[in-house]
């Protein structure tokens, strides 16, 4: 199964990178931009059918190795 | 005494070390990433560079390394294990310290020299130093210490900072902080005070024709600390 994890930074940590590319969005005239956040997709090919099961290998690799829990949330957006 | 110097693919600041290491008088050995034991040693370096390449964040793959589950247990067991720079990183990525280096606040590689001013000396690597602020060089993309408020009051409960950012007079204020750290931290101990991280490279700082003598005094201090 192909499982989808997007990783994010936690509101309050700051976002450097974020906030460049709101500032050239602006510069390029994106006016009604408030906020823009940068964050980290993963597309997982588990050699497993369960749905359930494969989410939870998932989260257990987002847990232990594709997040830092101090600063980013991770959440699985797709499973197919 | 016995050191080891680990090395990761990427890291770049192992022979550095291995060299301030002998030239203070450790016994130091080589370890590659992939072994599985530790030798007998009374002090563990991960040094500063680039392990795998910066993948993924920082340290974050080289701290599930297969050498690095001997360190951790060493570690756990009261031996002395130190992280420069990308040390430091992979260090906070084992959990060993608290906290996390974020990418620099205003987004520059900084390479320069900055003072640091030891918090407190009741622990291995800076009991005995007579001098509080030393000179000593940063390398880095991502050194921006951050943790959250409930680490950052542990962290100051149990007198966790080794090193602040400041001025050469150990003035520590923001306007001398070069990377956006979180309190001007730049250098951490967990809670034995028997592991710390830190962002500058002491051994850079080992000659004073090419550099200055502060990271000198630190190495041999640590010597006589350990012996």
């Amino acid at each position: 199964m192909k499982i989808s994890a997007i990783i994010t930074l936690k509101k309050d940590v700051l976002d450097p990178q974020g906030k460049v590319i709101h500032q050239t969005l602006e510069g390029m005239n994106f006016k009604n931009v408030n906020e823009v956040r940068q964050g980290k997709y993963f597309e997982i090919d588990v050699n497993e059918n369960d749905p359930k099961k494969a989410k939870e290998i998932v989260e257990d690799m987002c847990e232990k190795l594709l997040a830092n829990l101090v600063i980013e949330n991770y959440k699985i957006i797709e499973i197919q | 005494m016995k050191s080891s110097v680990i090395t990761f693919p990427g890291s770049n600041c192992d022979r550095d070390m291995d060299v301030a290491l002998k030239k203070f008088g450790f016994k130091n050995k080589m370890i590659w990433h992939n072994d599985n034991e530790l030798p007998k040693s009374d002090l563990v370096v991960l040094p500063g560079g680039f392990s795998y390449g910066d993948y993924l964040r920082c340290g974050s793959v080289a701290s599930k390394s297969k050498i690095m589950q001997s360190v951790i247990n060493f570690a756990k067991s009261g031996g002395l294990v130190m992280g420069i720079c990308n040390g430091f990183q992979i260090l906070v990525e084992t959990g060993l310290v608290p906290g996390v280096l974020l990418r620099n606040k205003y987004l520059e590689f900084i390479c320069k020299n900055v003072f640091v001013k030891l918090d407190n000396k009741d622990n291995p690597y800076f009991k005995n130093l007579e001098k509080d602020i030393f000179k000593l060089h940063i390398a880095h993309n991502e050194g921006n210490y951050f943790c959250t408020e409930d680490q950052l009051k542990e962290i100051k409960d149990n007198n966790q900072v080794a090193i602040y950012y400041c001025n050469n007079d150990g003035k520590i204020e923001e306007e001398f902080n070069p990377n956006g750290s979180i309190k001007n931290i730049a250098g951490i101990l967990n809670k034995e005070k028997n592991v710390l991280g830190m962002m500058p490279h002491p051994e850079r700082m080992i000659d004073s024709c090419l550099s200055g003598e502060d990271g000198s005094l630190f190495f041999k201090n640590l010597l006589n600390n350990i012996k």
